[in-house]
């Protein structure tokens, strides 16, 4: 009787351990790696173009480029020590990530004193309450569809309790954007953990992640896609970018800077497909929707940032990099990503 | 009573997110009043928590005794962060709030106080009550450092219980001095810019 009750609990221990000990599946393992060897070398090369002299490289590109890999050793680090401690630990770790996002957005977007209420309810209570769900993960895959109900229905009654009309819709829609964005969108990254992922070999179904740390790296494949696809758009629109797509919302996003990270994006996506389900042809497409993703999650930032006249969240508070300027790609890529893999990989 | 503040320091950096800006004036044990604006309940608990830690030691926030000795909770807190509780209503002759706060400041303690009184919840701040210049007449030896904190109105506004943790801002200025043969108004007004003057230079 006493060993009915405990077997769960001892095997979950076990399962656990087993979990810590072997946290990654060897081509993720391989991949992390990779990414680290590739951060060193980065750190060196900044180091040795700070102490070049300073006619021959731009100081200020030099400074951005080194502000750059630190923040991605740091995403790095938080992102491997969530994996590490397992799925919860990486769910937990979103939803700070997101809770200080959508800080950082109502922060910068002004609010009156009658949304206090509504917007306590939706930092301490639904921020939260989301990432509980994802980490659930019911039969009913609650997560999915009760946040932007609340946003949509919940938000703009609390405000009209609190008896402002000025500039009600305006004021409605801030909140709900940044419910979206920063935490709706950004949770279904963590929610990849849960899927239950199919491939298909020789016309016979096979499940992929079936010993639970395979999707750890499918996690690290589309984090690291973003991350790279940011930096690629950034170069070749520096390098050949001729035609700026919207030049009343950011001058440095160009036609061929898009093209060409979604091309080159589409080639990483082959290059690290061992570690997804994805065929190198799929891996590549994939790679390309996540690039087009991501470009929409900067230009929407973009436009929010010129809207309230601020140049990115870093600068709204002084001495740390703004959160929310490192995940916009991330956001809008993340619900697609999920998607394109729930409908046709499970 | 070193554990309750120390979870003081957590929780006030928790809630209201404040960065510091040390501008053109640096963390120094000497003996200040630093003067800041008055929006909510949590200015005294964020700048306090705000200071390097071997400055906020000898750093005694000034707050309204009839709010901060109401209840347990509130009592403790109150000790754990060293307030100096004045009470507004009974004002004694010989027991006015800037002789008590000049007899325990003593030769050691730095205050935080908010010259408008009472908190604001307008755009433009109070006009400075004089406790400020008494303090600069009776003590000229004190650097007087004017505080801009920014966004804590929207973190927990007058009349509101619980916190919305979003983001702020603490600034801090140079510290100013009360001028020879200047009048209570003249040295109000201009305390009062110091910290307009903080506000406008952030944006």
């Amino acid at each position: 009787m006493l060993l009915k009750i405990l077997s769960p609990f001892v095997f979950g221990f076990l399962e656990q351990t087993r979990d810590f000990i072997l946290p990654f599946d060897e081509p993720t393992a391989w991949l992390i790696a990779a990414v680290m060897v590739l951060l060193i070398i980065g750190s060196f090369i900044g180091k040795l173009l700070e102490r070049s002299s300073e006619e021959r490289f731009n100081s200020a590109i030099v400074r951005s480029f080194n502000q750059r890999i630190r923040s991605w050793w740091l995403m790095c680090a938080i992102l491997i020590a969530g994996l590490v401690i397992g799925k919860t630990g990486t769910v937990v770790l979103f939803g700070l990530i997101a809770f200080w996002a959508l800080r950082e957005f109502i922060t910068m977007t002004p609010t009156r004193r009658g949304d206090h209420r509504a917007l306590f309810w939706v930092l301490v209570v639904f921020t939260p309450l989301q990432f509980v769900l994802v980490g659930i993960h019911d039969d009913h895959q609650l997560f999915k569809v009760i946040l932007p109900l609340l946003a949509a229905l919940f938000v703009p009654t609390r405000i009209a309790l609190a008896n402002d009309e000025k500039r009600y819709l305006e004021r409605s829609a801030k909140i709900l954007i940044g419910i979206l964005i920063c935490v709706y969108a950004l949770s279904f990254a963590p929610a990849l953990l849960y899927l239950d992922i199919k491939t298909f070999v020789d016309g016979s179904e096979e499940l992929w992640n079936d010993n639970n740390n395979k999707e750890k790296g499918l996690l690290f494949f589309f984090v690291l896609i973003t991350q790279l696809n940011d930096v690629l758009q950034f170069g070749w629109g520096k390098l050949i970018g001729r035609n700026v797509i919207a030049d009343r919302i950011n001058t440095s996003r160009t036609l061929e800077g898009v093209i060409g990270a979604a091309a080159s994006s589409a080639l990483l996506g082959a290059l690290f497909s061992w570690v997804t389900p994805f065929a190198f042809w799929q891996a590549a497409v994939i790679a390309v929707v996540i690039s087009i993703c991501g470009f929409a999650g900067g230009i929407t930032m973009s436009a929010i940032k010129r809207d309230r006249g601020v140049k990115d969240f870093g600068t709204l508070i002084q001495g740390h990099a703004g959160i929310l300027d490192r995940i916009d790609s991330l956001c809008f890529a993340a619900p697609v990503f999920y998607f394109v893999i729930e409908i046709f990989f499970t | 009573m070193q554990l309750t503040s120390k979870l003081l320091v957590a929780a006030a950096k928790v809630i209201s997110g404040y960065t510091v800006r040390w501008k053109d004036s640096t963390p120094d044990t000497c003996q200040r009043i630093y003067f800041a604006n008055h929006t909510s309940h949590l200015d005294g608990l964020v700048l306090w928590a705000g200071l390097p830690n071997h400055v906020r030691q000898l750093t005694r926030p000034v707050a309204a005794k009839d709010y901060w000795e109401k209840g347990w909770l509130r009592r403790h807190v109150a000790s754990a962060f060293n307030a100096l509780l004045i009470d507004r209503r009974e004002v004694k002759v010989h027991q006015s709030p800037v002789d008590l706060m000049i007899r325990e400041m003593d030769d050691k303690y730095s205050l935080i106080i908010f010259p408008e009184g009472s908190r604001n919840t307008k755009e433009e701040m109070n006009k400075f009550k004089s406790g400020l210049y008494y303090l600069a007449k009776k003590r000229p030896d004190l650097e007087l450092v004017p505080v801009y904190l920014d966004n804590m109105n929207r973190i927990l506004p007058r009349g509101e219980v619980l916190p919305v943790p979003l983001l702020s801002n603490i600034t801090i200025g140079a510290p100013i001095w009360l001028e020879h043969g200047e009048s209570k108004q003249q040295f109000l007004s201009r305390a009062r810019e110091a910290i307009i003057k903080l506000r406008d230079d952030e944006e």
